[in-house]
């Protein structure tokens, strides 16, 4: 899979302070990527890179072969900053034309009546933007991310302000994404979210990768429990190919058994463990 | 490109019109015609008989058009350079502490096409108004005492180029210091340029070579301040006699013509504070 975003050796201080030290990642297309790390850690500052926000100390970031912060990189990208503010006086569509303008975009108004309807704000078109909710702000950040068909998402907390609802109407649109082969960064500090829709996560400590693969490959067995009549019983550090012989041994033994669950490590424990409880 | 910059201009104006900022300039601007009308009545009518006598050495028409005019000049020149600081305010590091410049900037316009159109929106809606302004305030002039002064356009082009100056002085203001910082620093620059000017005009007129030197570096230094002087002395260039000594002496006169080379370094000096701003916003992580 050819990568659409890649950075190598990735370096960034500020002011001596290191934030990025020498990191390596890819994000395939149609892959989503989720970048989990403490407060501080350096995901911001990684996203920012590769929208070229802000200039890489060394290494370097690409987009489809270009570097970051290029025209045709910015081109080919969408990006929500975890802090964002739009023009209160706009409305949501008017928004949306700005963005259309400033890309290139020929989609005209079916364009935005389709990025409208996936975010679910249809109804709020002509609304401005400082009689919104955060939420529903959040929400049309998303759009005014993906106005452009962009090849590549770049989502910076996007769900911190939305509800639970807000949260679901997000992961639809990610799996959407996803069919349609766009490749998403996904900085979130929602671990069960990133659990849901990520394909891969990479964690970031003190601007160090320290952990990447996907989800199921990270997490470790912690044993077998079964409840026998006598009480219940773990079989520490045994894992799914274990416990038919575990349950046989009991039976043989004259167990009775009520129930048998193979236990295994979640992400949190796999994040909590590689970032050594260090929170920003 | 072009579509770029049409559409941050566009951005701009909207922008201006939906906070209902021009509504306000237009209300406030009416006001003080309307009150530069009512001075000027008054000023024409009671001076009518000023200098009267077997030797009338002052033209009391000439006296009172430039003098109740170059103050509206220097009014509109105040007026336009509020318009072109507001216009910039905050438009690089305030926008981008706000998260406001961070969508736009990622997109594939750049940012220097972006700063440039926000001046050229800043600059061409501040010059429009200062060119606005003079012209309701000539009106009013003729209209009360029958009096224009010697050059029309020239004048009037001088105040626009100079409100243009501020509002780039201020767009560099902008990508180094926050909001509030910008907006005192700039109009400390504005109220520094204009007492260099009169420090010049007393130079002239004391014969001090000292202060007249201090003036002349100032218009050079900030060269708003020259293009004004050059505005004010356009107005009486062709008066003659005692007349237009004394105008020229007074707080509302100008000692100085606008030499070629001053128009050109003005035209320099904005495009090296644009090209300076430009790679201050294009070495800032945002």
């Amino acid at each position: 899979m050819a990568a659409v975003l890649a950075a190598r050796a990735l370096r960034k201080s500020y002011r001596g302070k290191e934030a990025l030290v020498g990191v390596d990642l890819e994000v395939g297309a149609g892959e989503l990527l989720g970048l989990l790390g403490p407060n501080g850690a350096g995901k911001s500052t990684l996203t920012k890179i590769a929208c070229g926000l802000v200039r890489p100390s060394g290494g370097s970031v690409e987009v489809l072969g270009r570097p970051a912060g290029s025209p045709p990189a910015r081109a080919a990208i969408g990006y929500l900053a975890e802090l964002f503010r739009f023009p209160g006086w706009c409305s949501a569509d008017e928004l949306l034309v700005l963005h259309q303008r400033l890309c290139g975009s020929a989609g005209g108004a079916s364009e935005r009546a389709e990025l409208l309807e996936l975010v679910e704000l249809s109804h709020a078109a002509g609304s401005r933007v400082e009689t919104m909710s955060k939420g529903m702000q959040q929400r049309l950040g998303i759009a005014q991310a993906l106005v452009g068909s962009p090849r590549l998402l770049l989502l910076d907390e996007p769900t911190s302000a939305l509800d639970p609802v807000g949260r679901r109407i997000v992961r639809g649109l990610l799996e959407e994404l996803r069919r349609r082969d766009v490749a998403v960064l996904l900085n979130s500090h929602l671990l069960s979210e990133v659990e849901l829709v990520c394909d891969r996560v990479a964690i970031i400590a003190d601007g160090k990768l320290v952990r990447e693969g996907r989800p199921a490959d990270l997490e470790r067995p912690r044993g077998v429990e079964v409840e026998t009549a006598n009480g219940v019983r773990l079989f520490e550090g045994a894992g799914r190919e274990e416990a038919p012989e575990i349950v046989a041994r009991l039976v043989a033994e004259g167990e009775r058994i009520h129930r048998v669950e193979v236990l295994s490590s979640t992400l949190e424990d796999v994040y909590l463990e590689a970032v050594r409880g260090r929170t920003g | 490109m072009a579509r770029s910059v049409t559409t941050v201009i566009g951005y701009a104006l909207r922008e201006g019109l939906r906070r209902r900022v021009f509504l306000a300039v237009l209300l406030l601007s009416l006001g003080f015609l309307a009150l530069y009308g009512v001075g000027a009545h008054f000023a024409f009518r009671d001076a009518s008989g000023f200098a009267e006598g077997e030797a009338k050495i002052l033209d009391p028409k000439a006296f009172t058009g430039a003098t109740i005019f170059g103050m509206a000049m220097f009014t509109t020149l105040f007026l336009g350079s509020v318009l072109a600081v507001f216009l910039t305010l905050g438009i690089v590091r305030g926008d981008a502490e706000s998260g406001l410049l961070q969508p736009l900037v990622v997109r594939p316009i750049g940012r220097t096409t972006l700063l440039l159109s926000r001046f050229l929106a800043a600059a061409g809606l501040s010059a429009a108004y200062v060119l606005a302004v003079y012209g309701g305030a000539l009106a009013i002039t003729w209209q009360a005492g029958h009096w224009a002064p010697d050059h029309l356009l020239g004048p009037a082009l001088a105040l626009a180029f100079a409100v243009a100056i501020i509002a780039a002085l201020s767009l560099l203001a902008s990508t180094f210091l926050s909001v509030t910082a910008q907006g005192i620093v700039v109009f400390m620059v504005y109220g520094a340029g204009l007492t260099a000017g009169l420090l010049a005009q007393i130079g002239h007129a004391i014969h001090s070579a000292t202060l007249h030197s201090i003036g002349h570096t100032a218009s050079w230094v900030l060269p708003f301040e020259g293009l004004y002087a050059a505005a004010l002395h356009a107005l009486i260039s062709n008066t003659s006699g005692l007349t237009g000594v004394v105008l020229q002496l007074g707080p509302f006169g100008g000692s100085e013509a606008a030499s070629p080379g001053l128009i050109v370094w003005a035209f320099i000096y904005t495009a090296g504070v644009l090209a300076i701003a430009a790679m201050a916003f294009a070495r800032r992580d945002l």
